[in-house]
């Protein structure tokens, strides 16, 4: 018996000893996980899957809190707890989808100008500071809405607003790097620019940014529910939180159900993210302080 | 540092010419046909044409942009479709009750964010700081709008402690007018001594307020925690320490002052991040300010004061960061060589 459970038992003391060590980021995947089961299994957890969509039940509108319908119904009588679930799909893909489109246009451009510097960096980096002139949320909101309002939308506006911190990030870190003998020596070498920038500067100023996205995560969630919630992203009959908080406003005084509940799935869904970010950057961060 | 001072202001100055480049980008050329945002879904072909005559659009984008540029700087940011009057005086009597209601968010934040940051240094690893970190995480976590609604639920509408929405009591026009100078009502109270406008429009202030400080207290608290735990393990730290000063003079003096500097940046960039938060909060409690400016105009699809909204609080927010950068080099001359 003893003899079978040794071996198990010492991964198991070293994960304890991981989440001891980061109990802030085991806190924040353990929450990210189970909103991403909720998200993927919506389908089948969800009681009325069909009310993520267009179904109307007239007979049941703004329904309190039951057993039938734990989180109430909405104004048109669809079951709020299957369109919170569905929800989590539109947030989670949304904010994967920014990450990735706004890493995909600022990291190569910080490479550029941290690597050629001269008149190619000097002109990416004004168009950066332009752009970081404003709050991501108003730029974003001005690029939704002269764009039809939609998710794929809202999507596009806020990436746009979002690639120049990673612009900028990257660039420091390529232009310390690329002054490294290393790199004059893959150039004697005759090693193409193209090359060297995806096979070394990339890889090694790739880590702060990913950091970085960590902690932009719950930022951009936060962002995308706020349009939403002005009405230029989502529209009915899209389960988003943003959107089933801003149709809930102006029954709130009465029917308190319809808004806290989405409310309560953005803040949680925030506070996952923020956390995951603190943690990734606490064990990063090589100056931890352990004791006084 | 007049040389550092100038640089900087061509800087900020070319920032702000690509800042109202970009907001042409958006209000003339991403739309498509700009003419059938401004004219609307209904008008006619001939009305199209009138508008398209009337912005200029059959001219080439660059003669366009040149115009565009100018009646910015001369003062001509167009007329809101909404209020048909032009949206620079719009803006005039918004953005005071926004700067208003946002500089009592940071006060608020500022007041709450600096001793819990403090507090939670003082007590790293323990309950203090356990209980400090939770509550700066919801804070920067909490959707604005959602906290507004129950903020307004709970203290106006259920328990009635404060009021629910505006700036100040509406029956306090006649009983005891005020005169308004810079269309902030308690600044314009303060100055006038009118007690009864300043007493109402504080207690008009503070749920707002409230809403407004939630991210910024929660940025500041950590800020000030992660700073104050990086300065704790400095030299300079152990010898005050081996110099038997007391915990009360270590963290109040030595710890906290290093951590001054990024504190005075963070609430300047913050500001201007507030301000584009009002849009969130100042619907929900009537606040007449630039976010219910813009509010309304979003759902009228009123572009050149959508326009004029995203360009003012894009200049405040390279002005302040001008001023920050400046009074930063002059207090620490290393900066001016970076």
């Amino acid at each position: 018996m003893t003899a079978a459970a040794a071996p198990t038992s010492v991964p198991e003391v070293r994960t304890r000893g991981f989440a001891r060590r980061n109990p802030t980021l085991v806190l924040g995947i353990v929450l990210l996980v189970l909103i991403v089961l909720v998200a993927l299994a919506a389908p089948w957890l969800a009681p009325a899957p069909g009310d993520a969509g267009t179904a109307t039940h007239p007979f049941n509108v703004l329904d309190g809190p039951s057993s039938a319908h734990p989180f109430g119904t909405d104004l048109v009588g669809r079951d709020l707890l299957t369109r919170v679930m569905y929800g989590a799909r539109i947030s989670l893909r949304l904010v994967v989808e920014v990450l990735l489109i706004a890493g995909l246009i600022g990291i190569p451009l910080g490479l550029i100008a941290g690597y050629f510097r001269g008149r190619v960096d000097q002109v990416i980096m004004r168009i950066t500071d332009v752009f970081l002139a404003f709050p991501a949320l108003l730029l974003s909101l001005a690029i939704a809405f002269v764009l039809t309002p939609s998710v794929q939308n809202m999507t596009i506006a806020i990436a746009v607003t979002w690639w120049p911190w990673y612009t900028r990030l990257v660039r420091g870190e390529a232009a310390s790097i690329a002054t490294r003998p290393y790199i004059e020596s893959c150039r004697v070498l005759g090693v193409s620019h193209a090359r060297i920038l995806a096979r070394h500067i990339l890889p090694n100023s790739i880590t702060p940014v990913l950091v970085q996205m960590s902690m932009d995560a719950g930022g951009i969630l936060l962002t995308a529910a706020s349009i939403s919630f002005l009405g230029l992203g989502a529209q009915d009959p899209t389960p988003e939180w943003g959107l089933i908080v801003s149709q809930g406003a102006q029954y709130f005084a009465t029917q308190w159900w319809f808004v806290t509940f989405a409310g309560l799935a953005i803040l949680f869904t925030a506070i996952a993210f923020n956390l995951i970010g603190d943690g990734i950057r606490e064990m990063l961060d090589p100056r931890r302080v352990v004791s006084r | 540092m007049i040389r550092y001072a100038a640089e900087r202001l061509g800087l900020g100055v070319l920032v702000v010419v690509g800042v109202v480049v970009l907001t042409f980008l958006i209000a003339r050329v991403i739309p498509g046909d700009p003419a059938v945002t401004y004219a609307g879904p209904r008008a006619s072909k001939a009305q199209l044409e009138q508008v398209r005559k009337q912005l200029g659009l059959e001219r080439p984008v660059i003669v366009q942009l040149g115009n565009y540029l100018k009646g910015i700087a001369t003062g001509d940011w167009d007329t809101s479709y909404r209020t048909k009057r032009p949206v620079l005086s719009d803006l005039r009597t918004a953005l005071p009750a926004s700067v208003e209601l946002v500089t009592a968010g940071l006060i608020l934040a500022l007041l709450v964010g600096l001793p819990l940051g403090l507090i939670s240094a003082r007590f790293h690893g323990r309950l203090p700081d356990v209980l400090v970190r939770i509550a700066s995480v919801i804070g920067v976590s909490m959707p604005v709008f959602w906290a507004a609604l129950i903020l307004q639920l709970v203290f106006a509408q259920k328990l009635g402690w404060l009021p629910a929405a505006g700036e100040y009591d509406p029956n306090l026009y006649y009983t005891s007018p005020l005169t308004s100078y810079i269309q902030m009502p308690t600044v314009d109270a303060l100055i006038t001594g009118n007690l009864a406008v300043l007493k109402s429009s504080i207690s008009h202030l503070i749920l707002p307020a409230a809403v407004v400080a939630l991210y910024p207290a929660g940025l500041l608290a950590r800020m000030v925690r992660a700073s104050v735990l990086d300065t704790l393990g400095e030299s300079h730290i152990r010898m005050t320490r081996s110099l038997g000063f007391g915990d009360r003079a270590i963290y109040g003096r030595w710890a906290l002052r290093p951590a001054m500097n990024p504190v005075i940046q963070v609430t300047a960039l913050v500001f201007a991040y507030s301000l584009a938060n009002t849009f969130l909060v100042e619907a929900v409690f009537d606040w007449p300010g630039l976010g219910s400016y813009a509010a309304n105009s979003l759902q009228a699809l009123d572009t050149p004061a959508i326009v004029g909204v995203t360009l003012i609080v894009a200049i405040v927010y390279v002005v302040l960061n001008l001023l920050v950068d400046i009074a930063q080099a002059a207090i620490d001359p290393r900066i001016r060589l970076r």
